[in-house]
């Protein structure tokens, strides 16, 4: 049968090097699991879609310091010939870029009054081209008309009476079904009323962070503003290609103005998540090095320890043991181990996360990841002792009757 | 008997070199990890203005939403309205107040040939300079009457003094900003305080500005907003009714040099707030806070989550690799029974081979340490280029550093030796010559 006997009695004999390759691994599996866990947290968020046509989309900043700019006049011109540009799919000033950290937000509510609690939404304010630069898909209703855009003057506080708002904000407000709020009355600072007249399946807002991020609105509005952005989308694989085209188109037709800031929307989402992606980075260079820490420390203990006990496996080999017993002797003083520390960092990872989960405002584990973690271990375990369990295997039953040195 | 020690401790390491060598390793990874990780903490936690820090005081008042706290645990919202904070300024009441906001502007190089570029600016009143120690070049800051007859003055720093004026003293020259004539009063030294504590608001390890120009002309419009700007009550349209809304979006700290100037200008802001209070204002209950520099960097939790809970993991990661060192120098120990038999026999003490075998683990964690320095200062430059340029500043090893770095070696590779090195100690010497 199994020797389990015989080897526990040779563990009892070293309890401190099996201990402390036990609590290597509970402390390995501690760390292990929760920076997964971290790591999955950080790649569910950075999976979302942001509901914009993001490879085919750039922005700009179009910064104005000449006095007595015409504003308004020159931003149809600049529209009107991006629009006119081949390959150009749409073009709208916007106030704001999905992802990108800055932005304007408000609060909506369905019933008018000071001590409502609102529901927060980013506002993207762009003209009859919005949904198509942006490259939203309207699920209900319809887009702006031309006569919807209005003119908002810098430090104007009148809102339109349109607005199109993306799904999950529909459902916050309207129990759950957003197919209810098309035609619905929404307020916006606290009183004025906007007819919710289209709905966007999604649209994030420039917040990756924010807990609404899903919850973004727009209206129909062209801003005066000395320092506005336009959103431009292009045909599949003309982008790359137009951006310089329109930076110097733009930039060569007034020298009032500066053009800069082009970028694509595939830049400012690695723009966004670039700390996410860099910790997960690390995270995972972490996890690959502990574990090959861990390991070689499980294959330097168990060649000692084979070392140390070369005459007993010779005396055992010769005394009618299979190579393969050998091997199984050793493999299974690693499963001992392995096992008893693997049941110690099944504690000590809930452990660390319960003090994640109130120090750093994160979820808490799922039972799964931590059982994927377990066996793992366990297999890294008996990878990392199989080679000096296989040295040992090879030891010739001719050194038990030799001396040793 | 120090340099036999060292002797014997490399020549029990050439024996074992797989051991020593994964021992070594196992350290120098630990060490690695563990000193990215304490060196950006370090840094993000630095005091920025140790000079002063305690006599720097940040004012928060809480005129927000009376159904809503700005912030969920209650604290006062992070800026102030315009109306407040001018008001608390042009009161006086501290030995030096400096109000200020973001501000953008395009500066016009007077050389027709050169492009004109995009700024990132500060409006701050006349106390800015001289309560942050600001370092001037050339000239100074302006005065407080340049304050209140929103003179055209303005402060650059020597970076753009060197990209317009060839680093020439520029003072009362004019710089063409945001469309008017500027007089440059100074130049400023590069400056860049980290955490940069006078803001945060938008991100406590941003770039400081590139111009300064005094608060009033925010009130003319003619330089643009920029940074964080909230709003909880709708206002009515213009410019006018935004500087009076209870928009946030203006700063001020005070200079507050005595324990008994900070308790006078607590009990100051409490009656401007109590008497906005009868004016149907600051309907929430009196909740107006001053912190001092490193108050209110702790208070904002300027050090990122993400930087505590890595320093968290390679702290445990440090861990694994000693109880690994624990386990491999104890297996090396036990391994040299024999020869540890003879030297009893030939008269060693064991204090003798209790030295001795700390300083092989005190070398090893030496080798282990300077190894993980390199791998520390390989490990600084990985998140440098993978974190982006707000963190240039952080990732830099300093001598403290690299002290602590080398202390926590050898520190930790001896703390590991001392069981291994006291099991070494109980051999038997009559067994061991026994066993030859």
């Amino acid at each position: 049968m199994l020797e389990l006997g015989p080897m526990l009695r040779a563990l009892m004999r070293n309890k401190i090097g099996a201990l402390l390759i036990a609590l290597q691994i509970a402390l390995t599996l501690t760390i292990m699991v929760n920076a997964i866990f971290m790591m999955q947290e950080r790649n569910r968020q950075m999976a979302r879609a942001s509901g914009v046509d993001e490879q085919n989309t750039f922005y700009l900043s179009n910064t104005v310091f000449g006095e007595n700019y015409p504003l308004q006049s020159a931003l149809a011109r600049d529209l009107d010939q991006i629009r006119k540009t081949p390959g150009v799919v749409a073009a709208t000033q916007i106030n704001a870029i999905p992802l990108s950290g800055g932005g304007w937000s408000m609060g909506l509510q369905t019933k008018p009054g000071d001590d409502v609690d609102g529901t927060g939404t980013a506002i993207y304010f762009v003209d009859t081209q919005g949904i198509a630069a942006l490259g939203v898909e309207l699920l209900a209703g319809e887009n702006f008309s031309e006569s919807d855009i209005s003119w908002r003057e810098r430090s104007s506080n009148k809102w339109p009476p349109k607005i199109i708002i993306t799904q999950t904000l529909a459902e916050k407000l309207f129990d759950g079904d957003w197919k209810k709020a098309l035609g619905q009355t929404v307020y916006i600072n606290n009183h004025d009323p906007m007819q919710v007249t289209g709905i966007v399946k999604s649209l994030q807002s420039p917040w990756n962070g924010w807990d609404n991020t899903e919850h973004a609105s727009l209206v129909p509005s062209q801003l005066e503003n000395k320092g506005s952005r336009l959103f431009i989308r292009t045909e599949p694989g003309r982008r790359d290609a137009l951006m310089p085209q329109i930076e110097k188109m733009l930039a060569d037709n007034d020298k009032q103005r500066i053009i800069r800031n082009v970028k694509t929307m595939t830049e400012t989402r690695a723009e966004s998540y670039r700390e996410h992606q860099a910790t997960n980075n690390i995270l995972l260079t972490v996890i690959i090095v502990l574990t090959l820490v861990t390991g070689f420390g499980i294959v330097g203990l168990a060649m000692f320890s084979i070392n140390r006990r070369t005459r007993q496996i010779g005396t055992r080999r010769a005394l009618g043991a299979s190579q393969w017993q050998i091997m199984r002797f050793f493999m299974l003083e690693n499963l001992l181990i392995s096992s008893l520390g693997v049941v110690l960092g099944i504690g000590g990872a809930i452990g660390l996360n319960i003090w994640l989960v109130s120090t750093f405002a994160m979820t808490p584990l799922t039972p799964g990841l931590l059982l994927i973690g377990c066996a793992a271990l366990l297999l890294v375990g008996q990878l990392a002792v199989s080679y000096p369990a296989l040295i040992a295997a090879r030891i010739s039953p001719a050194t038990a009757t030799r001396g040793r040195a | 008997m120090f340099s036999y020690y060292l002797k014997l401790a490399w020549l029990s390491s050439k024996r074992t070199w797989g051991m020593s060598l994964l021992m070594v390793l196992a350290i120098a990874l630990g060490i690695g990890a563990a000193m990215t990780t304490i060196t950006v903490n370090y840094l993000m936690s630095a005091n920025p203005i140790p000079q002063k820090s305690d006599q720097l005081f940040y004012v928060q008042l809480d005129a927000w939403d009376p159904n809503d706290p700005y912030f969920d645990n209650g604290d006062p919202p992070d800026q102030l309205t315009y109306r407040d904070a001018t008001a608390l300024w042009q009161a006086k009441k501290a030995p030096r107040q400096s109000i200020a906001t973001g501000a953008a502007g395009v500066i016009e190089p007077a050389d027709k040939e050169a492009l004109p570029f995009m700024a990132q600016g500060r409006a701050n009143s006349a106390d800015f300079f001289p309560m942050f120690d600001v370092p001037f070049l050339y000239g100074s800051g302006w005065d407080e009457q340049a304050d209140l007859n929103k003179e055209f003055v303005v402060v650059i720093t020597a970076e753009i003094n060197e990209r317009l004026f060839g680093g020439k003293d520029s003072t009362g020259q004019t710089l063409r900003l945001a469309g008017k004539d500027f007089r440059i009063a100074g130049v400023i030294k590069r400056w860049q305080p980290q955490p940069r504590f006078y803001d945060i608001s938008t991100g406590a390890f941003q770039d400081s500005e590139e111009f300064f120009v005094p608060f009033s002309l925010m009130a003319e419009q003619i330089l643009g907003q920029s940074g964080n700007n909230n709003c909880w009550k709708p206002t009515e349209s213009g410019f006018k009714a935004y500087l009076d809304s209870e928009c946030i979006w203006t700063q001020l700290w005070v200079e507050l040099p005595t324990k008994a100037d900070v308790e006078q200008y607590q009990s100051y802001i409490d009656a401007y707030a109590d008497e906005q209070h009868k004016f149907g204002r600051f309907a929430r209950t009196r909740n107006n806070k001053l912190s001092d520099v490193m108050t209110w960097l702790e208070q904002r939790e300027v050090v990122s989550e993400d930087a505590s809970m890595m320093m968290a993991m390679a702290l445990m990661f440090l861990t694994v690799c000693l109880l690994n060192t624990v386990g491999l120098l104890l297996a090396k120990f036990l391994g040299k029974a024999s020869e540890i038999g003879v030297r009893q026999a030939l008269g060693a003490s064991r204090r003798d081979l209790f030295l001795q075998h700390l300083v092989e683990s005190g070398c090893i964690g030496l080798a282990g340490g300077l190894l993980g320095l390199v791998l520390a200062w390989l490990g600084l430059e990985a998140v440098k280029s993978m974190y982006g340029d707000w963190m240039a500043e952080l990732a830099v090893l300093d001598v403290n550093m690299v002290l602590l770095a080398i202390l926590l070696a050898i520190g930790s590779s001896i703390l590991a030796g001392l069981y291994p090195t006291w099991r070494a100690c109980q051999v038997q010497p009559s067994q061991q010559l026994k066993a030859q």
